[in-house]
């Protein structure tokens, strides 16, 4: 049997005492004393096991990060005097997208490798923006490998990131002519960059992500002057994003990389020629914002025969400086029509960063037309990261992020890769599809919101009056 | 006193197995009582008890209380006690309990249903959630008040049909428009799944063995126990086939659509796998799909194989919702199926990956019309019963279901709320269930007893039969199967004028932390 792609993982435990939901609050005034029937002994999950003591030696209020909210405690202590908060810290995590159980629950699949599983039904709203308004398909009997799970690992993710010839012509001796560009492809569809916003500037956090991309056969795009140190030694797995005015210089960077990046400007199109000249298997990814021009400039790109575009949206999700921004599902979406409709869009692959923070955000940005993404803010999370913005301000970073050691990170990122990528499989699976490939633009493999109140409500409650 | 209803049991209070019983607000008495007694008989609710021969003020049942509501009565306690040693507050506690479909105070609407067989007095939003969409929105359109009729409860008709195609196989009539989805041995305490039994044969319904055998503990109520057939085949034989009036083939779940059965290892005990015929410890992922079944004509066989082995068996179908899923429903019937069961995607389930809990596809919600619609065009919904499931949470998610086109609901995390289950969503790892709902630990699996799962699913059940029969009456209804497909009875807040939204009772929506 051929070796399958595989992520290691390996239990990376949090270094800090990570930001938990709850909080406890005791009226210890009505405390018992050394009750035997005390409820923080008696916990099912022993997450007291350090702090049944006496007041002096315990925290106020407790932050219970390991607490599965079962109310046990709250319902058995034999004096009432047990309740629970929720932590006021965790509140403050993230912001309205990056949600704190997004966050909390991307630090689980660093620190164990595992994809979130739990009991009882989904939580959460019924529908919300985004890609929260898409649900994806499945297939009562049809499977890309007849075997359950065990079969998942036939399962491709693979994406390429190499222009296509558009045909193949021969010689006459059926040799072939037409000349097909070395094929560049990264084994999952997730690529790395650094954040632009958060993070501190530090190497052991870009080693992390390097190390990681390294391990996996990822690609991670990074600026020439943040490859310092033992980064050198990595730039086989990296995408040097270069200046137009000044690409020259790092010629020699060049030599050793598959692909570069850059940015979409004036006198893109010398620059373009000089590098095929220069090298013409190297991959060329254009990076531009996601904007209001996006299908325009798709267009162009694919014209111009660049291999990538880049896509760069907000940390939001959203098109940036435009009034009205679309988030990235509408967005993606445009693009990626607008190339079908010009016949281009086989001619040029489509990457899109910011706002991916989950894993089926990458299969529905898929399913929107993207070959894949660019995740930024993840990693950083991986890292124990709590996007609490300081290091913009220049203060110090809450999740010591300047201290982390770069195997520690890559192990934490490894894990959480490999948890999406398992994740990304099962929603793969339950569609019956077995390469990632195929369900690029595939919307018919999914149910928008707008669609479904259409097709089922519309017919017995009329015209939605609301947006 | 219609016929079908003759059976439906008595309501008996049911109290929390937990001392500290959580309720909307909390009643404080602090060290000034002098244990005068007055607030035990002021109050009307029970919130303050007195014992004669015991002289200290004992702990206020707070969640008897109904809260502020009560200032202007004339046995307010709280202004009342002549040493001001009572205090009311709203429980702060709600805000780390529920989520947005099963909100707090949906939990302990159900928990006092659970508990007295009542609806409850105390002023909790019970019949909606915060999900902002789908049931949630969706209302019963204002009755005209004229054709309101008056008929006791016991003269309404809350009975279905489950086999209606004519076939000569046995009909089969269920009191409630309600049966019991599938919780496997192994999954769930053996005390709650018998209890539930029990409460299915008392409520003249059924419960459904899921996938993890047939424990002989359910042969006395064997007539109101379907036998699941899924994926993994786990713990079925020729002999649980033939017990069973029902046989229902789990073609997907709505909470993991695409994906098998999971158990994990923690949780295969020695018990468990012995029914399963597994291995102690190890996990078991059910294969998906079925790997018998290519094409619906493979499907027919399944079904045949079934009918051949027991005579008097009635077939369901249950499926996900995909996007063909009235495809699918269709296919249903044409291989012979009695009954046809989409699972939303909302469903319950006893561990799943959350990413297709969420995303994989659709809810109950679209997918009820869609079927009940195709099934109407193509001249197959008479003769086909359509169950739905997968987030139905209380009394008026199965009126809005049934109104949408279903017969009949499947309810899951209902009945295991009625047994105070908080949804933690625990039921997965390690000994399962902490509070003893989902898990067969030796310990954990055996806190609740069988009567108590028995009664308190019967009281909720009475309870939300009560809203029915109140829902019914105000459309002028004698039973529940004049309801079905009436999607015209319905509304949804979205597609109204806003004038028109503002007479219906708004859709909460409250920001939670998750």
């Amino acid at each position: 049997m051929p070796k399958k792609y595989h992520i290691s993982t390996k239990p990376a435990p949090p270094r800090l005492y990570p930001v938990g939901r709850y909080a406890t609050v005791e009226f210890r005034e009505d405390c018992a004393g050394s009750c035997r029937e005390c409820v923080k002994k008696k916990c099912v999950y022993n997450i007291f096991a350090d702090n049944y003591l006496h007041m002096s030696q315990m925290d106020e209020p407790e932050y219970l990060y390991t607490c599965n909210s079962c109310f046990r405690c709250v319902q058995e202590c034999t004096k009432g005097i047990f309740s629970r908060v929720i932590n006021p810290e965790y509140r403050t995590l993230g912001d309205d997208y990056w949600t704190p159980a997004i966050i909390s629950r991307t630090w689980y699949q660093a620190h164990t490798g595992s994809i979130p599983v739990s009991g009882a039904g989904y939580r959460g709203p019924f529908v919300g923006e985004g890609f929260d308004s898409i649900w994806t398909d499945m297939s009562e009997i049809v499977r890309p490998t007849r075997d359950g799970i065990h079969g998942r690992e036939y399962i491709n993710t693979m994406i390429e990131l190499t222009r296509r010839p558009q045909g193949l012509r021969f010689n006459k001796d059926g040799s072939l002519k037409t000349e097909v560009p070395k094929i560049l492809e990264t084994p999952f569809p997730m690529l790395f960059q650094l954040h632009d916003q958060y993070g501190i500037e530090d190497e052991c956090v870009r080693l992390s992500i390097a190390k990681a991309a390294h391990a996996t056969g990822q690609l991670m795009f990074i600026k020439p002057s943040e490859i310092t140190g033992e980064l050198k030694n990595l730039v086989s797995c990296m995408v040097p994003s270069l200046e137009l005015a000044t690409w020259e210089k790092h010629k020699d960077l060049l030599a050793t990389c598959k692909m570069v990046q850059i940015p979409y400007g004036p006198g893109l199109n010398e620059v373009v020629i000089a590098l095929r000249a220069m090298n013409k298997d190297l991959a060329i990814s254009v990076k531009t914002p996601l904007d209001d021009k996006a299908p325009l400039i798709a267009i162009e790109m694919a014209d111009l025969g660049v291999d990538t575009v880049h896509f760069a949206a907000s940390h939001q999700g959203k098109e940036v400086n435009v009034d009205n921004p679309k988030f990235l599902r509408d967005a993606i979406h445009a693009v990626h029509l607008a190339l079908v409709d010009h016949g281009a869009r086989l001619k040029v692959n489509l990457l899109f960063s910011g706002g991916i923070a989950m894993a089926e955000h990458v299969v529905k940005s898929i399913i929107c037309g993207a070959d894949g993404v660019v995740i930024d803010a993840s990693l950083l999370l991986a890292l124990e990261c709590r996007l609490c913005g300081r290091c913009m301000d220049g203060l110090s970073c809450n999740g010591k992020l300047e201290e982390v050691d770069p195997e520690f990170g890559m192990t934490r990122i490894k894990n959480l890769m490999a948890a999406w990528r398992n994740q990304i499989l099962e929603m793969l699976g339950a569609m019956g599809l077995r390469e990632v490939r195929r369900l690029r633009g595939e919307v018919g493999r999914s149910m928008w919101f707008e669609n479904l109140e259409k097709e089922n409500f519309a017919p017995i409650f009329g015209e939605r009056k609301v947006p | 006193m219609s016929e079908n209803n003759r059976k439906l049991p008595e309501a008996v209070e049911t109290p929390s197995r937990f001392r500290n019983t959580i309720g909307k607000f909390v009643v404080k008495r602090n060290s000034r009582c002098i244990s005068c007694g007055l607030c035990a008989e002021l109050c009307p609710h029970g919130v303050h008890v007195r014992y004669e021969n015991y002289a200290k003020g004992t702990r206020p049942v707070s969640h008897k209380c109904i809260g502020h509501e009560c200032r202007d009565k004339d046995y307010y306690c709280i202004s009342k006690c002549p040493q001001n040693a009572l205090s009311l507050k709203i429980n702060p506690l709600l805000e780390t309990m529920g989520d947005y479909r099963w909100t707090a105070e949906m939990l302990l609407g159900h928990f006092a249903m659970a508990e007295t067989g009542d609806l409850p007095h105390v002023n909790l939003e019970y019949n909606l959630g915060n999900s902002g969409g789908g049931f949630d929105k969706i209302r019963f359109r204002h009755p005209d008040p004229e054709k309101a009729i008056d008929m006791a409860d016991e003269d309404i008709d809350t009975s279905i049909e489950l086999n209606k195609t004519g076939d000569g196989r046995p009909e089969r009539t269920i009191s409630i428009p309600c049966y019991g989805g599938g919780m496997s041995y192994g999954s769930t305490a053996l005390p709650v799944i018998i209890g539930r039994a029990r409460a299915a044969k008392r409520l003249n319904t059924f419960t459904c063995t899921g996938e993890g055998g047939y424990p002989p503990e359910f042969l006395p109520y064997k007539d109101h126990v379907i036998t699941q057939v899924a994926t993994g085949l786990f713990g079925v034989r020729e002999e649980t086939i033939k017990y069973s009036p029902i046989v229902e083939f789990k073609y997907a779940q709505g909470a993991k659509p695409g994906l098998g059965g999971h158990l994990l290892g923690e949780k295969v005990t020695e018990a468990v796998a012995a029914m399963r015929e597994t291995v102690v410890g190890s996990s078991l992922f059910s294969p998906f799909p079925f790997h018998s079944v290519y094409s619906v004509e493979d499907h027919k066989k399944h079904v045949d194989w079934m009918k051949e082995i027991n005579n008097d068996v009635l077939v369901s179908v249950k499926v996900s919702t995909p996007t063909d899923v009235d495809m699918v429903a269709i296919g249903a019937y044409y291989a012979g199926a009695h009954i046809i069961h989409i699972d939303g995607s909302y469903g319950g389930t006893g561990a799943a990956p959350d990413i297709a809990k969420k995303n994989i596809a659709m809810p109950i919600e679209y997918a009820i019309p869609k079927v009940h619609n195709f099934l109407v065009n193509e001249g197959a919904r008479e003769k086909i019963t359509l169950i739905a499931s997968g987030g139905i949470r209380n009394g008026f998610d199965v009126a809005k279901a049934i109104a949408l086109g279903a017969d009949g609901v499947v309810i899951g995390t209902a009945d295991i709320v009625a047994v105070e289950c908080v949804r933690c969503s625990n039921c997965e790892s390690g000994r399962g269930c902490a509070r003893g709902i989902a898990s067969t630990d030796p310990e954990l699996g055996y806190m609740t007893t069988e009567e108590y799962c028995e009664q308190r699913i019967v009281n909720m059940y009475l309870a939300w039969r009560k809203q029915w029969c109140t829902i019914l009456r105000s459309l002028g209804m004698k039973s529940i199967r004049e309801l079905v497909g009436r999607s015209d009875l319905l509304v949804h807040l979205d597609y109204l004028e806003e004038k028109e939204r503002a007479t219906y009772q708004p859709a909460p929506n409250h920001a939670m932390i998750l």
